[in-house]
């Protein structure tokens, strides 16, 4: 009996003489000629895979995304047939993306007009003889490379994955998905949201602070329906069990249904009194964990709703393919329960240890901001996840996705390197190239080059920093010959520009070889300390736009729009490009991640294209620029040089740092250039918050300055001692 | 409830017990009655009738051969064929598995035997090297238990590696009279080469039922997520040959092929791109006239060069691993062992661990129908980038494929966070080389927020016995628009704090903690009294700072919560002649630290530093009495990988140092103190993870000409 009781796996005495599992030459070289070729066998799959067990190698047509890339086709609507709000909201969201395309020729992805949301047959919303319609439509070819949207599927009472038509070999973006029905790296499990889910935008997480400890009132909440009968009564009856009346609250209500109380039993009366007495809002606000289990589909709104008011959900819904799994980590923001062990999830969350417990409600507000939030984002997650399957090198790694700040705002095409982008340096133990690029817009009419402008490559050259200098030249008349340009230590390259296509200083020029770029105008009037200054700062904070001149934006409650003002202030939100450092991804991020409808706003809106690159770098930061110290005014005032072309938009010094006129919005009806350039900049930025769907500047108070700034010590012991002249 | 994590403690150092009586009495008969017990335990220990004779304790001493063995019926029953809709909430018994402090499920193995058909002829080889060593490793592992009522997850010892070692009907029939089979629920059975011609199924042919497969080939088809595990194919060459590692960079070759058995149709290809790119592609194969006694399967040729394979892999970049008759490829552990970035062409195949292996970082998979275009997709891979995956396929190799003791726990593993999801591994754990873990920070407080200005912050004073300076702090502070509380940590245990009338009037809570010892480190202490996330630490002699001064502060810790930021700066510095860091407070242009005499925040550090402070750092400034600040430094710096933040320019200060500058009195034996605390905290932190940085904060207009009642803070660096 203590034999057995104590039997490890026993050291065999001839254990060393054992044959291996194969021999060398069975693992080294197993292929079989007799059977099917490589191109046979594929063949062989086309056939047999078409149907149910679609993948991306069977069903998908990859040649179609080829010549155009990744390109998108949503058809067009058909008359007397409306869809839905939320599907309008999708189509819209697609619409807004930069892979769409109107021509169906050019188009990888397909999307029907038809709304296929709701596909439960009682509800009001369901639109029959789907079937007929595709197969109607010349597009359709079996399905494939098409997208079907979904979020409810089958109906009562099994409530299962159908959608009531055939979907040939079309991929599904679903909710509520079945791990079992899911085809992986084919199908989408998207996130069941309501019809009231802004389109873009989208609010905030409620997560303001990090409490510590990070325990709120309650440990763990649930309110909602108890399903009686029927499929998901099983958990929902059981939730109950586990209420304790203090820390964990379960409340279940059996009102639901018009026929609720032919199957009431002795709990509900008291059950239904309970439940009024809780708030769900104010449980949600107040509990660290919330329970999210399966309705009668296995998705529900409060998955969402937990995400976002960073009560880290405790799922019970077994079986369900998690939103964008194939890109999200989910744990890391969620706790994967098991329907069948509900009453071990107090004490199994009770153990979870704080620093885990702040970490996840951190996360929860990463990913509802990163990929929830909005429809927009919501579809163009679902996009960039099909994206990444086509080149698989060219794609997204699992860490990506799930860092800040997040997949959609970090290009593989770009880089597949972390190190080449300016957000994970910290967590992968980079750090940026210790030089920069000066890059210098050039738009003056006069043949030879300006004064300022020579001043101006002399002292960013002389920085022990600086590697080279691009010139961009947008004017009609040619570059002078490189006989006249300066002698610099430094290469200096010269790119011919478009005239009048203000965006294009942001285009990721190929010569821009440095991780920073000091942008600058050709009028800008900096000294070499001032660079070198502003670049040790940069090397701090790689992500943000460090710059000189600032101007701030404020919301303007009479107008009832966003004000901006260039005035002397105790804050700051924007950096102006004429001179700052900033990373060369955003060149990347800007000319491609925007669509190119709002580049084309900014360049017919004078001086705007940089509140756009602060709005966007803002948005992905979520931070504020820094402004470093300045030593002096940065552009000439008096000596404009004149615009190319007849000027039509006038580049007066924004920066203008006279204290006696502190300035600010020109006096109306002035009808000069400074005042058509100041409404300019308020309507673009105004267009740029309705565009984001809010307004992603962000205010600070600081300037950085070197570290004995002004102080009342020798010169001689001083860095920087020219910044403090007058 | 057990929890296995640390609790914080919710009270302060303050703990002078104040139970109440009842409580007291209840107490001690608890500890009573457990020191009882506990001495009855022991005594039965020792009894000596007890005492197990030693030799039932070891391991047991048997040959292989001598194994039971079992006859199998023909007609003994067959498991149903596995069922492809098993998952795990679906086929497999969680109430096995229970919840547990540890969160680990207990793996029991079946007894080994030896099983035969009616005619007495062998189902199978007994067991393999491998599974051998496989088995043995659970064995040893802390999942292993040999309670088989205990068990949540059952391992046959019928070995099912290799499917062409086997009779499929047998070994299902052998599966199927396991004493706890029962459908093959929570039975985990490993598989390295399944299928066979002509078909080669991609999951073993073995009819198992519900039990879960840990397979070497599995195709998108046949795997079950989330419910099989893909593991790798083991290589025995990895045991027989040692390649040390070798430094990431270029190679002699761009892309090399060493597989012997590729289709002629593969082989062709692959022989296009030599000819396109010429001799940055070699393509090996099997060599035709070797001189008698050299293994074959340890040679590679082209054309009349003979290689050494698997070392001819390290001189490749690249290293294509093709399918076969069968997916899953042994060489792939070859290639990762050799540092060469594995290029996977076999579509359709469930990499090895992709469950929690980010693959991306460490190879490259090409669309069959992409061959043409390997070069070209290969070149586009930045070199920095190829470098982490060379190191990235050593590390995986290391971890996860050199050994079946590798194999075997990474498998359970995964199961094992399956069942226990909140206490699974993460992404990072699984993913991240020893050398990046090192290397990097993952900040606690990484999501980026500007906390709400209304939430304030709170002073945390720490005093002994100087109050009347302590009163004027008090007061000071109190001017602060953002103070929401303030708390003094009355150190001294000698002495009782002025009575309540005594203090002064403030419009904020005061309140007064006292400590059970004079210890710095109390002023660290994550006090419950502390409600906002913004602690201001400020000395009971920092009476120079203005109002504008600290509201500014705070401001500026609001834009970098995760930092220190602080007004007094210092630097650390190498001194070259010593050979040693060496601490400076000197007008510097630099700075990397700021004295806690009085900075700002956030309190999630003051739990790090009470609870998680490294090595015995804590109890070295407790004894030392000197450095709390400059261990917070090290402590938040290590973290978070982020400079201090100092603010507002250089003033008087009236601490040790400061008069030292003022040149009172040069109190050289401090500054030695301190030079020798940071060389004592970098080597417990075994790096040196202070940033040094050439800015201060300053108001937006500091300095700046214009009007001063325009200014937010114009009060700022009088002195």
């Amino acid at each position: 009996r203590k034999a057995e009781a104590r039997r490890n796996w026993p050291r065999w005495t001839d254990g060393t003489l054992l044959k291996s599992f194969a021999d060398p030459e069975e693992l080294q070289g197993d292929e079989d000629p007799s059977l099917l070729s490589p191109r046979e066998r594929r063949a062989a799959w086309l056939s047999v895979h078409r149907r149910g067990g679609c993948r991306m190698e069977t069903c998908f047509d990859f040649s179609r995304c080829e010549r155009h890339g990744f390109k998108v086709f949503t058809y067009p609507q058909e008359r007397g047939q409306p869809v839905s709000e939320t599907y309008g909201k999708i189509l819209s969201s697609l619409e807004r993306s930069r892979y769409h395309t109107r021509n169906p020729e050019e188009a990888c992805l397909f999307i029907l007009g038809i709304d296929t949301l709701d596909r439960d047959h009682l509800s009001g919303h369901y639109v029959s003889n789907v079937d007929e319609k595709i197969r109607g439509s010349p597009l359709w070819n079996g399905g494939r490379n098409h997208l079907i949207f979904n979020l409810y599927s089958g109906t009562w009472p099994s409530y299962g994955g159908e959608l009531g038509f055939d979907t040939g070999q079309a991929m599904l973006a679903k909710a509520s998905f079945d791990s079992s029905s899911f085809r992986p790296g084919f199908d989408v499990s998207i996130p069941l949201f309501s019809r009231e889910h802004p389109q873009r935008g989208g609010d905030r997480g409620w997560l303001r602070r990090d409490s510590v400890p990070p325990k709120k009132k309650y440990l763990l909440v649930f309110k909602g329906k108890r399903y009686l009968t029927g499929i998901g009564s099983g958990t929902r009856n059981a939730l109950h069990h586990i209420h304790n009346g203090q820390d964990i609250i379960s409340l279940t209500t059996c009102k639901h249904g018009k026929d609720w109380e032919k199957h009431k039993d002795t709990r509900c009366d008291k059950d239904n009194v309970d439940y009024e007495r809780f708030d769900y809002q104010e449980l949600l606000h107040n509990s660290t964990f919330c329970i999210v289990p399966r309705g009668r589909r296995l998705g529900s709104f409060r998955f969402l709703e937990a995400l976002q008011a960073a009560c880290i959900p405790v799922l019970l819904s077994d079986g369900w393919e998690l939103p964008f799994a194939e890109a999200i980590d989910w744990g890391k923001a969620a706790v994967v329960g098991s329907e069948r062990l509900l009453l071990q999830i107090p004490s199994a969350v009770r153990c979870i240890h704080p620093e885990r417990v702040l970490a996840f409600q951190q996360h929860t507000q990463f990913l509802w901001d990163a990929y929830f939030s909005s429809v927009d984002k919501i579809v163009h997650t679902t996009l960039e996840i099909i994206k990444d399957r086509l080149s698989p090198h060219r794609s997204r790694s699992r860490s990506l996705w799930n860092t800040l700040p997040g997949g959609l705002l970090v290009l593989p095409d770009f880089s597949t390197h972390l190190g080449d982008f300016p957000f994970y340096y910290l967590q992968h133990g980079y750090s940026p190239s210790k030089k920069f690029t000066a890059f210098i817009r050039a738009v003056s009419q006069a043949g030879s080059l300006s004064q300022p402008m020579l001043r101006l490559i002399q002292a960013v050259s002389a920085s022990q920093y600086c590697a080279q200098i691009v010139v961009l030249w947008s004017c009609e008349k040619p570059p002078p010959p490189s006989g006249k340009w300066p002698q610099s230590a430094v290469p200096l390259t010269i790119i011919q520009g478009r005239r009048g296509r203000a965006a294009d200083r942001f285009f990721p020029f190929e010569a821009i070889q440095t991780d920073a770029v000091l942008s600058l105008d050709e009028d800008t009037s900096l000294s070499t300390s001032e660079v070198d200054f502003a670049f040790s700062v940069w090397l701090s904070f790689p992500e943000r736009i460090v710059g000189f001149s600032t101007q701030s934006h404020f919301w303007d409650p009479e107008q009832g729009r966003w004000g901006y003002t260039s005035k002397w202030t105790n804050e700051l939100s924007i950096v102006l490009t004429a001179a700052a450092f900033y990373h060369r991804y955003y060149h990347s991020l800007f000319t491609e991640y925007l669509p190119a409808g709002l580049r084309e706003l900014v360049d017919g809106l004078a001086a705007c294209e940089d509140i756009l690159m602060n709005v966007l770098v803002a948005a992905v930061t979520k931070l504020p620029p820094i402004k470093v110290t300045q030593r002096k005014q940065h552009k000439e005032g008096a000596a404009q040089p004149a615009e190319c072309g007849d000027g039509a938009a006038g580049t007066p010094p924004p920066g203008q740092r006279s204290p006696s006129a502190p300035h600010s919005a020109p006096a109306k009806g002035t009808g000069t250039a400074g005042s058509r350039r100041f409404s300019q900049r308020q309507d673009c930025l105004n267009q740029l918050a309705d565009w984001f769907g809010y307004m992603p500047l962000v205010s600070s108070q600081l300037r950085l300055d070197p570290v004995l700034f002004k102080d009342q010590v020798s010169v001689l012991r001083k860095k920087y001692p020219s910044l403090e002249k007058p | 409830i057990m929890c296995a994590s640390a609790k914080y403690n919710t009270r302060g150092p303050a703990l002078i017990p104040r139970m109440k009586t009842k409580h007291r009495i209840y107490y001690i008969t608890l500890f009573s009655i457990v020191l009882l017990g506990l001495i009855a335990t022991g005594m039965f220990q020792f009894w000596p009738h007890s005492i197990e004779s030693s030799s039932d304790w070891t391991v047991e001493k048997r040959s292989v051969h001598d194994v039971p063995v079992v006859k199998l019926p023909a007609d003994s029953p067959i498991p149903e064929r596995g069922d492809l809709s098993c998952r795990m909430h679906t086929c497999f018994d969680v109430y096995r598995c229970g919840f547990n402090p540890k969160n680990k499920i207990k793996v029991y193995i079946y007894s080994l035997k030896k099983y035969v058909d009616e005619y007495g002829t062998l189902v199978s080889n007994t067991i393999s090297r491998e599974y051998n060593e496989l088995l043995t490793a659970i064995s040893d592992s802390e999942f292993y238990t040999d309670d088989v009522n205990r068990a949540c997850l059952f391992v046959p010892s019928i070995d099912v590696l290799n499917q062409n070692a086997l009779r499929i009907k047998e070994t299902a029939q052998a599966l199927a009279q396991l004493s706890r089979w029962d459908r093959g629920t929570n039975h985990l059975l490993f598989n390295m080469l399944p299928g066979g011609p002509p078909d080669y199924n991609t999951a073993l042919d073995v009819p198992r039922d519900r039990a879960l497969l840990a397979g070497g080939g599995f195709s998108t088809w046949t795997y079950r997520q989330g419910y099989d595990v893909s593991i790798p194919v083991y290589s025995p060459l990895s045991g027989e040959v040692d390649l040390p590692e070798r430094g990431p960079g270029p190679r002699r070759y761009f892309i090399l092929s060493s597989q012997m058995a590729l289709h002629p149709e593969y082989r062709l290809e692959l022989e296009a791109l030599q000819a396109e790119n010429g001799e940055s592609v070699l393509i090996l194969d099997k060599c035709t006239n070797l001189s008698d006694g050299a293994p074959a399967v340890r040679k590679r040729c082209y054309k009349n060069q003979v290689f050494d394979y698997p070392q001819v892999l390290q001189e490749s970049t690249f290293c294509v691993v093709l399918r076969g008759a069968r997916l899953g490829q042994a060489v792939l552990s070859d290639v990762l062992q050799a540092g060469c970035v594995p290029v996977i062409i076999a579509d359709s195949y469930i990499l090895p661990f992709s469950e929690v292996l980010d693959w991306k970082r460490a190879s490259v998979v090409i669309p069959e129908e992409k061959m043409p275009e390997m070069y070209s997709i290969l070149q586009s891979i930045p070199q920095r980038q190829i470098e982490e995956m060379q190191r990235q396929a050593r590390w995986f190799w290391e971890a996860y494929f050199r050994s079946m003791k590798a194999i075997a726990l990474a498998t359970l593993q995964i199961i094992n966070d399956r069942i226990y999801p909140y206490a699974a591994i993460s992404y990072e754990e699984w993913n991240d080389p020893p050398a990046v873990k090192w290397s990097s920070v993952s900040n606690p407080l990484f999501l980026p927020l500007i906390p709400p200005q209304s939430q304030g912050f709170t002073a945390v004073v720490l005093t002994y016995d100087r109050v009347e300076s302590l009163f004027r702090v008090i007061t000071e502070v109190s001017k602060v628009p953002s103070l929401s509380k303030l708390l003094v940590v009355w150190n001294n245990q000698n002495k009782n704090p002025p009575e309540d009338s005594l203090w002064p009037k403030i419009r904020v809570p005061l309140k007064v903690v006292r400590t059970a010892e004079n210890k710095l480190s109390n002023r660290f202490f994550p006090y419950d009294e502390i409600e906002t996330e913004a602690v201001l630490a400020i000395d009971d002699d920092i009476i120079m700072l203005t109002s504008d001064e600290l509201q500014f502060g705070y401001e500026v810790w609001r834009e970098f919560p995760d930092r220190l930021v602080g007004y007094p700066g210092r630097l650390h510095l190498w001194d070259h002649e010593m050979n040693k860091w060496k601490y400076e407070s000197e007008w510097t242009n630099e700075v990397s630290m700021v004295l806690t005499g009085a900075a700002f925040y956030h309190k999630y550090f003051n739990y790090l530093y009470t609870y998680k402070m490294p090595g015995d750092i804590k109890n070295w400034v407790d004894a030392h009495m000197n450095c709390e600040d400059i261990a917070m430094n090290f402590l938040v710096a290590n973290v978070t990988g982020k400079s201090v933040i100092k603010v507002t320019p250089r003033k008087k200060f009236k601490c040790p140092e400061c008069t030292a500058i003022d040149g009172l009195s040069l109190d050289q034996t401090h500054m030695v103190e301190r030079s020798e605390c940071i060389n004592k905290f970098a080597s417990v932190f075994g790096t040196m993870p202070l940033k040094v940085v050439e800015h201060r904060a300053d108001p937006v207009l500091y300095k700046d000409d214009f009007p001063e009642k325009l200014k937010s803070f114009p009060n700022i660096g009088s002195l």
